[in-house]
């Protein structure tokens, strides 16, 4: 079953207290390419490694059905200065 | 009593050894993995060559890397899609489900994104030089992004 955006951000909020989250399927529609941009209080304290392990463990059974997954992540105060920088 | 323990002790090396055989890496894999980690400075599991990347995210890593001026002799890559073995082995090694993975001196650092926001954070810089990879710039004298 090919994944799609709305099953993916379920599986995020599940086990994820996101403010803001981003999923940007860049496939086409093929399910198998995509980016995610999470905010969350969850991520304060953790390195960047931590958190992009811990992503790939909670969407371990989705990852492993497409051919490409990027993750950015950040605290609701990374995410200011992210937008401030424009980026 | 005796021979229930007897038996339970015979038997679970061999469930454990058929398990972890299915489910994980050899023992050899693994040897071969870890030196192969640490066989440079700098360790670059890709799609591709540096000459020839086959993926985006493997020629942004090995973009990011020729960024940072880090010398050939220090650098090592390793084209999984030359070495299936090599492909699921490495993602079970550093328990990182894709692929480019970057290791500096055996330690794994991360994948695309994280080599990306490090690299403009200034972190990469920062950890390169501080494992001998790259010099360490002194003050300002040396304006390394001059370019």
């Amino acid at each position: 079953m090919p994944i799609d955006t709305v099953n993916l951000e379920a599986a995020i909020r599940k086990s994820l207290n996101c403010t803001h989250i981003e999923i940007e399927d860049q496939s086409n529609g093929c399910g198998e390419n995509y980016a995610i941009l999470l905010v969350s209080d969850d991520f304060e304290g953790k390195s960047t490694l931590v958190r992009h392990r811990w992503i790939n463990q909670l969407l371990k059974d989705e990852i492993s059905q497409m051919h490409a997954f990027s993750q950015k992540t950040f605290t609701p105060k990374q995410y200011e200065i992210h937008l401030a920088k424009g980026n | 009593m005796l021979r229930t323990a007897l038996r339970s002790s015979l038997l679970r090396p061999n469930v454990l050894a058929r398990f972890s055989a299915a489910r994980f890496l050899s023992q050899e894999a693994r040897a071969t993995i870890q030196n192969a980690v640490s066989a440079s400075p700098v360790v670059l599991f890709m799609k591709g060559t540096p000459d020839h990347p086959e993926c985006g995210f493997s020629r942004a890593a090995i973009q990011i890397l020729g960024l940072q001026q880090v010398p050939a002799e220090k650098l090592k890559t390793y084209n999984v899609l030359a070495d299936p073995e090599l492909r699921s082995g490495i993602k079970e090694f550093s328990e990182w489900p894709t692929i480019p993975q970057l290791y500096v001196n055996g330690e794994f650092v991360g994948g695309c994104d994280i080599l990306l926001s490090m690299h403009q954070s200034g972190e990469l810089e920062k950890l390169l030089e501080s494992n001998d990879v790259i010099p360490k710039v002194e003050g300002e004298a040396v304006p390394v992004h001059a370019a």
